[in-house]
């Protein structure tokens, strides 16, 4: 069906600024994304899937612009991790500021460089999973990604990795409008940590396409840094082996629009899958996760865990999904979405979904929406912890199952220093 | 060291009058014990004292060591030395008990311009007296109150008081749920407190507490009032005799 005139026109605006190299592989599988992307043409307000989230600003011809948020105040998140740093300004490498691209049973490679080649292992990644992902439900903002991705990382890990791979993206230009795309390929039986972390820019597109081989181990941590007016729409696509482990947490403070999906299917036996996230806004902060998770084999095992903390106005959002298909029998699917309203201003809106064709699983979903304790709040006042401080407890007490999600204590413990800078400056 | 005069508290909400008129001193050293029918106003006392929303003190003070306790945060009254122990206490799902002991300790410390207790030194007093109390490692590891039995909440509520040592301790209806080793475990864990710097405020239904922990004076409390105050013997005359008599000779 050939889209209508309006939408192809807003379509042909939106992409009319935007870098297209047609050269190599990657110009093959930017070629596939546009005939998508053109066929679906851009999300609008009325579209299903967007009900709860005005994707306006993230069609929008031009970012609109953010200012630059200095948060000098904290050191920044992972310094004390020893990693393998990957900076990218305003959607820009910046070779200087990043360690060189060597790791020990990984291979690293930019997307700029790697992308003119005749055959690369990136080319049954890149374009293919988010392609999958189009269906049931169309993502046409990752298409683009697809199609416009100016750089990226394409990583191939073939062992287990010394140590995590850091992608920081640093946010400086006001009117910025960054599209980033990596692909990252763990062969059966490696291991890799990813790092992710900073504002990127005052609009940032971003896609990850994640091929997990049989018992190959994933582990994603991402804090999208503290700016206030940063626009985000971000994409996890992920494909997992027999036996293989994907794990994702991110956290999110502050932003004034953030959509965060994530895509999984459990493709092999016995494959395990945790999503998970932590959100804390105050005022202008609007933050959507998406998640969809098809099971499609047997004895799989995925986790949704979101938790939102919302005050002044804020907005949360969480549609999940867990699709079962035929045949996927012994699933064993959880999904919590929870907010926690610091005050009567704030909204969550959820929209837990279950949809199974195998009779023999077991799936639970739930989602809560309430207000601080405050008989736990009076107990802890009562022994002497300031009021303040007993809050604070209670909502890092309520963000702590997403936070378990993460496996690696050192990082686990410097997210929970985040949550609590976070609260300590956002009291009142 | 407690000083209530003439206290009217009635409910936020609504206009209901829940105390009446509450006199009531207790000095340094002593144990008071206070009880009545369900219903006369005990844990409204008691949690209007540890300054718990929810009630409107219409009328009367409360002091505790000369300094008024009514207009202070439920924490300044913590700091200043007033402790209750919860009829019903809370569980705080995702909150580990020794996190929530330390935490507590040290903010108390800090108020009162105090030093705060190093980690190390924390654990070896926190185990040393939760060893006494029977509360085992797995305890207190736990997030505070959750999957505890009743009388593992109570000896964890004795715990507490042990670890932040107030000069006033509250302890409403703490022998309720319990069995008799149990009543054992807090009596001795109330009675290892007990000196001259230190009052007790002890509400039960039951003698049987009392005869671990020996009363100095005896309340019986109906209505919102105390409406008799004796000796240890006046809990023995509850004990056989119910409220009946009392309620009757004083009307
Ligand atoms: N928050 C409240 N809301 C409604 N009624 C209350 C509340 N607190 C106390 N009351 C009422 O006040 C009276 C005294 O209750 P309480 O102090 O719990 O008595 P006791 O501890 O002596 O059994 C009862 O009638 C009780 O129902
Ligand atoms: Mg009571």
């Amino acid at each position: 069906m050939a889209l209508p005139q309006a939408k192809q026109d807003q379509l042909a605006a939106r992409i009319a600024g935007l870098s297209f190299a047609r050269e190599g592989w990657l110009g093959a599988a930017r070629g596939e994304a546009l005939a998508r992307l053109s066929a679906m043409g851009l999300p609008a307000r009325r579209d299903e899937y967007w009900r709860y989230t005005d994707p306006t600003s993230l069609t929008a011809v031009e970012a609109p612009a953010a200012k630059v948020f200095v948060a000098d105040d904290e050191s920044p998140v992972f310094d004390a991790i020893d990693r393998v740093k990957i900076v990218f300004r305003d959607g820009v490498f910046d070779p200087a500021a990043s360690d060189d691209l060597k790791l020990a049973g990984v291979e690293i490679e930019r997307l700029a460089r790697a992308g003119g080649a005749h055959i690369h292992w990136a080319r049954d990644v890149y374009g293919v999973l988010e392609a999958r992902g189009q269906v049931p439900v169309q993502r046409p903002l990752a298409a683009l990604n697809s199609a416009f991705a100016t750089d990226g990382v394409l990583i191939r890990v073939t062992g287990k990795a010394a140590k995590p791979v850091s992608l920081i993206y640093v946010h400086e230009s006001e009117t910025s409008d960054a599209i980033l795309h990596h692909c990252v390929k763990v062969d059966s039986g490696a291991e890799i940590t990813i790092l992710e972390n900073g504002p990127a820019a005052a609009r940032f597109s971003k896609v990850m396409e994640v091929e997990v081989a049989e018992g190959g181990r994933f582990h994603h941590v991402r804090a999208q840094g503290r700016d206030h007016e940063r626009r985000a729409v971000t994409h996890i696509f992920a494909r997992l082996g027999a036996g293989a482990l994907f794990k994702s947490f991110t956290l999110t403070a502050n932003g004034v629009l953030t959509r965060n999906e994530a895509v999984i299917e459990l493709a092999g036996d016995e494959a395990v899958a945790h999503v998970a996230g932590a959100a804390v806004g105050d005022g202008a902060f609007h933050h959507d996760d998406t998640v969809f998770v098809t099971h499609a084999a047997e004895r799989c095992e995925s986790r949704q865990v979101f938790k939102k903390v919302l005050k002044n106005g804020a907005v949360g959002v969480f549609q999940g999904k867990i699709l079962v298909k035929p045949g996927a029998q012994k699933t064993d699917g959880y999904q919590i979405s929870q907010s926690l309203l610091l005050d009567e201003d704030s909204q969550f809106l959820a929209k837990p979904e279950l949809e199974i064709y195998a009779d023999d699983v077991k799936c639970s979903h739930g989602s809560t929406s309430g207000a601080i304790d405050e008989v736990a709040l009076f107990y802890l006042r009562s022994r002497g912890v300031p009021e303040r401080a007993a809050q604070s407890l209670l909502v890092l007490a309520f963000l702590a199952e997403a936070i378990a999600e993460i496996d690696d204590e050192a990082i686990a413990e410097d997210i929970r220093s985040r949550l609590e800078g976070w609260l300590a400056r956002h009291e009142r | 060291m407690l000083e209530i005069k003439n206290l009217h508290v009635k409910l936020e909400e609504e206009d209901k009058q829940i105390l009446k008129g509450v006199d009531l001193t207790v000095k340094a050293g002593e144990v008071h014990a206070i009880m009545g029918p369900n219903g006369s106003g005990k844990s409204t006392l008691s949690y209007v004292l540890a300054g718990r929303e929810g009630y409107e003190v219409t009328e009367g003070s409360a002091r505790l060591a000369g300094e008024e306790l009514l207009e202070m945060e439920p924490e300044e009254r913590a700091a200043a030395g007033l402790f209750l122990a919860f009829q019903y206490p809370v569980e705080i799902p995702g909150v580990g008990n020794m996190t929530f002991l330390r935490t507590a300790v040290n903010a108390q410390r800090k108020a009162r311009g105090e030093e705060e207790m190093s980690a190390g030194d924390f654990l070896k007093v926190v185990r040393e007296k939760a060893k006494k109390l029977k509360i085992d490692a797995e305890m207190l590891k736990r997030p505070v109150n959750v999957g505890f039995s009743g009388g593992e909440k109570k000896r964890n509520e004795i715990l507490q008081m042990a670890m932040l040592e107030p000069k006033m301790c509250i302890l409403d209806e703490t022998d309720s749920g319990l069995d008799v080793d149990a009543m054992k475990l807090v009596s001795d864990g109330v009675n290892a407190l007990r000196d001259e710097g230190r009052a007790f405020l002890v509400i039960t239904h039951y003698q049987r507490l009392l005869d671990h922990i020996r009363p100095d004076v005896v309340h019986i409390m109906a209505a919102g009032r105390i409406i008799k105050t004796g000796g240890p013997e006046l809990a023995l005359e509850v004990e056989h005799n119910g409220y009946a008599d009392i309620l009757a000779e004083v009307q």
